[in-house]
């Protein structure tokens, strides 16, 4: 396994909530990880971003791990729940916020947001 | 696209691509199956993409939001 690969790897499984997204929180970069943002932030998720813009191995490594295609990917406790669409629409449905805090506990409403970063 | 999306849900009740931007890279495809019904969205849209892997991996979808619809 690549270095960056593990790189990824270790925050989808050591982050309470990780979005792979287009830009930062600070400066969003695409309309869809701005949508999947924006449903955790309503539920005051942990939200730990990466951006994968830096580097296009950075999708690559990410998609191979996940099995998914497309951009924005959110994560809660190393599982994968989907992108901007499936975030939106179980944040709609009410399963969002159930599943964040059947993951999480007490922490699914911490509110904090981190950027972290990989590198090849 | 629709051919695609067609040839992977020939079972399917609704199939709907839109181009969201014109531009032939943004699109909104919906498809309604039976094969949906019972399956998590996750799984559901993981059909869709997979349908479409080969445009999401040569470049030709810059975008593609999903909407899936179990029928009966």
């Amino acid at each position: 396994m690549s270095e960056l690969r593990e790189q990824i790897q270790a925050i989808i499984e050591s982050a309470p909530v990780a979005v792979f997204m287009k830009g930062t929180p600070q400066a969003v970069a695409c309309g869809n990880s701005d949508r999947a943002l924006k449903a955790l932030y309503a539920l005051g998720a942990p939200v730990t971003a990466v951006d994968v813009l830096p580097d296009p191995a950075i999708r690559e490594e990410l998609s191979a791990l996940s099995g998914w295609p497309t951009i924005p990917q959110v994560f809660v406790k190393g599982e994968l729940i989907g992108g901007a669409d499936i975030v939106e629409e179980l944040y709609a449905n009410g399963e969002l916020k159930w599943k964040l805090e059947n993951a999480l506990g007490d922490a699914a409403h911490a509110g904090t947001v981190e950027v972290a970063v990989v590198a090849a | 696209m629709r051919a695609a999306l067609e040839a992977a849900f020939p079972e399917a009740a609704e199939i709907a691509v839109v181009d969201r931007t014109g531009g032939g890279d943004h699109f909104h495809v919906t498809v309604a199956s039976p094969r949906f019904g019972g399956l998590p969205l996750l799984e559901q849209h993981r059909l869709v993409n997979d349908a479409v892997a080969g445009l999401i991996l040569d470049g030709t979808i810059h975008e593609l939001r999903i909407t899936t619809k179990g029928t009966a």
